[in-house]
């Protein structure tokens, strides 16, 4: 008797989860769906689901509007580069004051977090006229060099708090066994450090990949990412649903899959390890 | 030695990032600070003079600032009621046993990576858009009037999609923290026959106060900076209508090229994040005794 209830509450709930994670999901589903229709198709009233000529011209007309595979290659050469060029300088950081903690780590760590909570709009001139006078504005090495300033705090802090969850007990047993400290980085804790460091590389790829502050302030074509690609349809553009679709849906794709990948890292990499 | 040896090697390898993330804060901010005591537009090089606190008194006299500013605390405001207390219910919600829970997570955290132009962009045209937008179409086939959204609720209409893109945040975080709870305790207070609302409020909400209180100021922290949301949407109008700070520095600076005017509103906007980073930082610092 008691089993049939608790059936019944689990398809209860089930029904209902399904319900509102579908509702949450619709515009997403809504663009991919929209993205092989035909204009006509895409503006139909009443809407058409599932029933229409599915084509896959969209995708076609948008790389021959623009060249999307260019944005495309500048959001991964910024995205992946500013990340790189941030794990670069974070990890020898996070290192020290994981395994070498001095008096003042701590007061550094909330330092570094701080520099995070600047509003954009507080530097987007002085950088917006630095960038200028530099030659910087709309070159990729630009955009990485700022996306990798605004997420070093990130990547230092993530970095921190899974290098600190490696036991010191190895370290010291590895330099019991006479170990250099060349091995010990080498064999001891590069292999436990690697997970880690996936981790924060993945949920950074991410961030940056969807950051549109600075890359919609600091691009506007050669060095444009994804995020201003895809502003450029605002208007009167995007009254082609179906081009704006297949163009949405070629920018989000890759990220959404690497996101579904990296849902704990998130909860733990945005709340700095508050919430495991 | 070898401890002094290593000290300093600890030191040398922290540098590096210390000083770039020095450099990156105290050189922009010194330059608007400066640039916010000049009389300097870029339609005029050459003319920049010192002019004091001119540009705050401005600024701060604007209708515009204000407008911003009741907006920025709307948007902020509206967005964190909506993601924390939809997030409250949606973390219970898929706590519970049902089938498929995998992939229910996974649908329900997809809009948090979505990229700020793209929703903004596909809530603007294919549901928002009063003559072809899906809600137009409900709207006729109710036999209503269809809701010109962007022109007639346009603050309103930036909080839902900027809520949309972070209700999946807040239910994950909240989802996590849920999970961590005792089942134990649970189940004594169950054995002490305390109803559904008795356990929420008394056991599951204290529980999950502290996973609320980093949604609610790491939300912050980014609704303060929303940006492109409103550039795709409305450009910040009708008028004045959804205008934030962020938006306001952007528009004085790069759309009226008052850089000393502009720069006053970056410093406005920096002292009020720094309010709510104090806030932040401590409780984040307690994290890490």
């Amino acid at each position: 008797m008691a089993r049939k209830i608790s059936d019944t509450r689990r398809w209860g709930f089930t029904i209902l989860a399904w319900g509102v994670a579908l509702l949450i999901f619709f515009p997403i589903l809504w663009t991919i769906l929209t993205s092989f229709k035909s204009e006509a198709d895409a503006i139909a009233s009443p809407p058409k689901f599932l029933f229409f000529d599915w084509t896959t011209e969209n995708y076609a007309e948008v790389q021959s509007r623009s060249p999307y595979f260019r944005h495309f290659l500048n959001s991964v050469i910024i995205s992946v580069g500013s990340t790189l060029l941030g794990l670069l300088i974070a990890i020898p950081a996070a290192w020290s004051m994981a395994f070498q903690p001095a008096k003042r780590t701590k007061d550094l760590l909330m330092w570094m977090l701080s520099t995070k909570m600047m509003p954009a709009a507080g530097v987007l001139i002085p950088m917006y006229l630095l960038f200028r006078n530099w030659g910087l504005l709309d070159t990729r090495f630009g955009i990485t060099v700022v996306l990798m300033l605004i997420n070093l705090p990130i990547i230092t802090w993530m970095l921190y708090t899974y290098f600190r969850e490696i036991p010191s007990e190895i370290l010291e047993a590895a330099r019991m066994d006479g170990a250099s400290l060349k091995n010990e980085i080498l064999h001891v804790l590069t292999p436990m450090a690697v997970p880690g460091i996936a981790s924060t590389l993945l949920l950074n790829v991410i961030l940056a990949w969807n950051e549109a502050f600075w890359t919609l302030n600091l691009t506007t074509s050669q060095a444009a990412p994804l995020t201003t690609f895809i502003a450029s349809y605002s208007s009167p553009e995007g009254l082609f649903y179906a081009k704006l679709s297949a163009a949405s849906t070629m920018a989000i794709a890759p990220i959404l899959i690497l996101g579904w990948f990296s849902q704990k890292q998130l909860v733990r990499g945005l709340t700095f390890g508050a919430v495991k | 030695m070898a401890t002094r040896h290593q000290k300093t090697l600890a030191r040398l390898m922290v540098a590096p990032s210390v000083l770039l993330l020095l450099g990156w804060m105290i050189v922009p901010l010194a330059m608007t600070l400066w640039f916010s005591f000049q009389s300097y537009n870029l339609l005029s090089p050459g003319m920049e003079q010192f002019i004091g606190w001119t540009n705050y008194k401005y600024f701060l006299s604007d209708p515009a600032f204000w407008t911003a500013m009741r907006n920025t605390l709307l948007l902020v405001g509206g967005v964190l009621v909506i993601t924390v207390g939809g997030g409250i219910l949606l973390a219970l919600l898929l706590d519970q046993p049902m089938f498929g829970q995998g992939i229910v997570r996974i649908l329900v955290i997809a809009p948090f990576f979505i990229m700020p132009t793209v929703s903004a962009l596909v809530w603007k045209n294919m549901f928002m858009n009063p003559v072809n937008g899906l809600f137009a179409w409900i709207a006729k086939a109710i036999g209503a009037q269809p809701i010109d959204f962007l022109a007639q609720y346009p603050l309103l209409s930036v909080v839902l999609i900027v809520a949309w893109q972070w209700l999946p945040f807040a239910t994950l975080i909240l989802l996590t923290a849920l999970q961590s709870l005792d089942s134990e305790q649970m189940e004594a207070a169950e054995m002490d026959g305390a109803g559904a609302f008795a356990k929420f409020t008394h056991l599951i909400l204290p529980h999950l106060s502290r996973a609320i209180t980093v949604v609610i100021l790491i939300e912050t922290i980014f609704l303060l900076s929303v940006f492109a949301e409103i550039l795709v949407t409305t450009n910040g109008g009708p008028g004045y209508a959804s205008t934030n700070l962020t938006y306001l520095v952007y528009s004085q600076a790069l759309l009226q090229y008052d850089v000393g005017g502009a720069s006053a509103g970056g410093i406005v906007a920096v002292i009020l994040a720094n309010i709510v980073a104090v806030f932040l930082m401590r409780m984040i610092g307690k994290t890490l005794e």
